[in-house]
């Protein structure tokens, strides 16, 4: 009886293939450390972990506060002592506004204190609906949208429309809600030297050839720039004529944040866009807080509906958040009023922020940082012992001697571990309308004095 | 038959809760309702591209057509063609104090909720069954409105600084202390904004090098928070001490992932009450845990505090656990004290700690001093030292509204998810046109009630939600429970087959997931 050749060739083949695989090495496909239980429960027993918290020693500059008895109005009483208000954002001096607050205690009668509930479930009030409306109306665009905290304003905007992936070109000045915004977006962040316009074209630039490369990644991949009108950091101005004409050049988006500068800039105080006379629908989104200008609590988003009604679904401090106590809102559309109806106290406002300017100049050891319109001033150090720790110790000699006699100052401050670029070491000024020219002009000299007799 | 648990003797009380299953019709039928919502979905896209249909959606600017596009159109599907059918039944507003009645400010849509206006009329009287009013602080008259009256016209609306610069004020340093008091912690801090109070303090305690192990239904404010720290995350499944185990096992003995370096610290992220199942966190068997393996506990009682409790101070206290065991106590303001903000209390370097490196404390502005006021006032109430015994009555008639609610709803065959001391009460739905349909049934009939669906619930678990309130009468219950009744017969709601399943039915098995930083 005789196979078939095939039929050998198969079972030759066969036997071969069973030889090799008896003589093959075996390998594992995962390196397993198999612990024994015992060695486990070893292992768990030995771990220590950190403790929660680091020891903060005593003495940190952070630690303790200064505490202010009453109102934070014009004349401020900070530990005990009666002061002159040089410290707080409260820029128009809408804090102790007599219509502001009678607005805020009939909201309080009507509606109670706290909301009860996100906007999604029976948070949207009224008053939430007329100061969305009145803001986009004040602001001139299509639809404006609230938020609880002006924190959240910009941190809950940015990663609503740039995900992982997009690309977005940043000032390095940018403040701290910037920040965190940019990192909760997990997208692609490149920043450009401080208002430079040259830096920002090149990254641009290197951007377009990179496009060019992947031009069907290129098709998909948002592009944003966000910049502030005022910066909080640097008290000066974003040259915005010039990023409109990048924008337009390069396709890319602009997110505009405008927390000092709303209220402030401008003819009637619509920030940055009016300052410049530029179409306002030629920015994107503009967001700001309402808690310097208007002296409220929150913040908003303002633009086109296309944009921001996105937010109403996608904004995380928007919907997972309890929306604005109706008294906050209620007090800011009354400062809106104010606003609106007296126009003259933004050039009031320049008047003073010009005049101050001009006396800061010429102290010895100080510099003035920022423009000659900004009502948030930083006064640094000339030169810098070069260790951070003892440029704010002799910053806070300053701020004390100031404060002895009779004007509250504040240092800035920074989270210097978290901050992508920080910031010198530096004392805010805020001038507020209402300020007298004799107050400044004593501010002025007690700050050449202090510098005099700690800084020589 | 409700499994009870006692598990060795951890609990003092009995721990009811029940996730009853959806049946298999039910789950089939939800399905094919989504599908056939695709569908037309997909018909529709289709005929607003080809011009057949007017699009109603806000386009982009002339001058901006040659940008990268800003939204995928794929990611506003959802949007456009299931949401906009239901969109009324959320985002209602309301012209009152968010109390048990609350006023109501009609508004109709003629093309189908794309836009809609206002009548100017306004339904009076609606039960409020949404807002997070749990013992009855949202109040227009009373002691705390009057002492927020007059704090405000003291203080004024705002500060206008941060915390660290002149934002500080005494008010700050008086609410602290006595949220401290309230809590049996040694000190305490607060903030402005509940959400901020998670996404900003998690990132100053945990960072790179450290793990979190978050709970599955962890609101989007710890997640946020846990993302942003930089810590790698694990989550374990919901409420289940097996999984949770397992991974802290897993944790300690391999370490950090491929370097095997131990961990630096390992934090537990739960909540106090989960808004969404209506669950309470086994906190006795975490505390036990937490012990064993020596890491943090960071307990969210954003709706536990004041809720749960004989003495209404959470879930710690309906545990009758000691506090000091939990390490960071956070809370918020918002729900049971009628007012806006959170807190975190703990212990003295703690809070020393996240004085200095919060970043609330540096950057965001403090609260505002009537809010606080009110806070004062409405926590010196349920402490009972205004002298009177109104806070005390308050937390036992929310504790008999709740009982009685649940018990009730569960008689007439509702599938009710969650604990049976949880003042909220999810009523299960599951079909996409009942989500519209209920709510709108309910308005007619004068009742406000919250309706859930994707993506906050898993796609076929959509839900009512139901907030009790001490300030809900027996009348008012006993009125909105006549109405479910009826829309529960109308709609065909009553799935429930009295098949209570047993807790520890829900098995747990290998998956775990790890999310690691990016």
């Amino acid at each position: 009886f005789q196979a078939p050749a095939y039929h050998l060739i198969l079972e030759g083949i066969l036997i071969l293939w069973i030889i090799r695989l008896l003589f093959s090495k075996t390998y594992k496909l995962q390196e397993r450390s198999d612990l024994t239980l015992k060695e486990k429960e070893e292992l768990i027993e030995e771990w220590q972990p950190e403790p929660l918290v680091p020891p903060v020693p005593k003495d940190h500059p952070a630690l303790n506060y200064n505490i202010v008895s009453g109102p934070p109005t014009h004349i401020i009483t900070v530990n005990g002592k009666e002061c002159i208000n040089f410290a707080s954002f409260n820029f128009l001096g809408l804090l102790d506004n007599e219509k502001v607050k009678s607005a805020a205690q009939a909201s309080l009668k009507k509606y109670g204190v706290g909301t009860c509930g996100p906007r999604g479930f029976y948070g949207t009030f009224d008053v939430h609906l007329e100061l969305e409306e009145r803001l986009a109306k004040f602001m001139r665009t299509e639809e404006a949208i609230i938020y609880s905290y002006g924190f959240a304003t910009i941190a809950s905007a940015i990663p609503a429309y740039s995900k992982r992936g997009d690309i977005v070109f940043v000032d390095e000045a940018a403040c701290f809600a910037i920040q965190k915004g940019l990192q909760a977006s997990r997208s692609n962040i490149k920043l450009f030297k401080h208002n430079d316009m040259a830096d920002l074209e090149r990254l641009l630039k290197e951007q377009e050839t990179e496009d060019q490369k992947n031009p069907r990644k290129a098709r998909v991949t948002r592009r944003f720039i966000v910049v502030e009108g005022l910066y909080m950091n640097t008290g000066d101005i974003c040259p915005l004529p010039e990023l409109i004409k990048l924008k337009y050049k390069y396709k890319v988006r602009i997110f505009l944040e405008e927390s000092l500068s709303f209220g402030v800039l401008g003819e009637h105080g619509r920030g940055i866009t009016e300052h410049f006379g530029i179409n306002i629908d030629d920015i994107d989104l503009i967001s700001a807080n309402m808690e310097n200008s208007l002296a409220s609590i929150g913040g908003f988003c303002c633009g086109r509906s296309f944009i921001i009604d996105h937010q109403r679904l996608s904004g995380q401090g928007y919907c997972f958040s309890a929306s604005l106590p109706p008294l906050l809102a209620a007090a800011a559309i009354e400062a809106l009023n104010i606003m609106e109806d007296n126009p003259d106290i933004f050039q009031t406002l320049r008047a003073k922020c010009e005049h101050i300017y001009k006396a800061l100049q010429g102290i010895s050891g100080l510099k003035v940082v920022g423009e000659s319109f900004s009502p948030a001033l930083h006064l640094q150090l000339e030169e810098s012992s070069g260790v951070r720790e003892n440029d704010v110790k002799l910053l806070k000699r300053v701020v004390d001697y100031c404060m002895n006699s009779g004007i509250a100052l504040t240092q800035a401050r920074y989270l210097e571990k978290e901050e992508k670029c920080l910031p010198p070491p530096s004392i805010r000024v805020v001038i507020t309308v209402e300020q007298t020219e004799q107050e400044l002009d004593k501010a002025a000299s007690l700050l050449k004095e202090a510098a005099q007799s700690v800084l020589n | 038959v409700n499994h009870i648990v006692h598990n060795g003797g951890l609990y003092k009380r009995p721990f009811n809760e029940a996730f009853e299953e959806t049946p298999m019709l039910v789950a089939v039928l939800t399905y094919v309702g989504y599908g056939v919502l695709t569908l037309f979905g997909y018909l529709r896209d289709f005929m607003r591209q080809w011009k057949i249909e007017k699009c109603q959606n806000a386009t982009e600017r002339e001058e901006q057509k040659d940008f990268v596009p800003l939204y995928q159109d794929f990611e506003n599907f959802y949007n456009r063609n299931l949401y906009m059918r239901i969109r009324d039944s959320w985002n209602r507003p309301i012209c009152s104090v968010p109390g048990a009645r609350v006023d109501m400010m009609e508004r109709v849509s003629h093309d189908y909720n794309w836009t809609f206006t206002y009548t100017g009329r306004v339904i009076k009287d609606i039960i409020n069954m949404g807002s997070y009013n749990y013992l009855g602080f949202a109040q227009n008259a009373g002691v705390c409105q009057e002492a927020a009256a007059k704090v405000l016209s003291q203080y004024g609306a705002g500060v206008c600084s941060t915390r660290q610069e002149m934002g500080n004020l005494d008010k700050h340093e008086e609410l602290e202390k006595l949220v401290a008091r309230f809590l049996g912690v040694e000190s305490a801090m607060a903030y402005g904004m509940g959400f901020a109070t998670n996404s900003m303090n998690i990132p100053a305690l945990v960072g790179k090098g450290c793990l979190i192990l978050s709970d599955e239904l962890n609101h989007a404010s710890l997640v946020l928070g846990a993302r942003l720290s930089g810590a790698t995350i694990r989550i374990f499944k919901h409420n289940n001490m097996q999984s949770l185990e397992k991974l802290l096992k897993d944790a300690i003995v391999h370490g950090q992932p491929r370097t095997r370096r131990p961990w630096k610290k390992i934090l537990i992220l739960v909540e106090g009450i989960y808004s969404m199942e209506g669950s309470i966190v086994r906190l006795p068997e975490v505390i036990a845990l937490k012990k064993k393996y020596k890491t943090y506990l960071y307990l969210d009682e954003a709706h536990s505090i004041g809720a749960l409790g004989p003495s209404g101070r959470g879930v710690v206290d309906y545990f009758g656990l000691n506090p000091e065991d939990v390490d960071v106590m956070m809370g918020t303001f918002t729900k049971s004290f009628g007012a806006a903000g959170g807190y975190i209390g703990g212990k003295k370097e703690l809070i020393d700690y996240l004085r200095t490196y919060s970043h609330s404390a540096v950057y965001a502005t403090s609260m505002s001093p009537p809010v606080m006021e009110q806070i004062i006032t409405s926590i010196k109430c349920i402490m009972g030292e205004d002298g009177t015994t109104v806070g005390r009555a308050r937390v036992q008639q929310l504790a008999e509204n709740t009982r009685y609610f649940r018990r009730r709803l569960k008689e007439m065959g509702f599938i009710i998810y969650g604990n049976e001391d949880s003042p909220v009460v999810p009523l299960m739905l599951y079909m996409p046109a009942k989500i519209g349909a209920f709510g709108r049934e309910m308005l007619k009939r004068n009742i406000g009630v919250v309706v859930v669906g994707f993506p906050a619930t898993p796609i076929i678990e959509s839900r009512a939600r139901f907030c009790l309130s001490a300030a809900h009468t027996k009348e008012m219950l006993d009125t909105a429970l006549k109405e479910v009744n009826e829309v529960g017969d109308l709609l065909q709601l009553k799935y429930s087959r009295h098949r209570l399943v047993p807790l520890l039915d829900r098995p747990f098995d290998e998956t775990t997931y790890e999310e690691t930083e990016d």
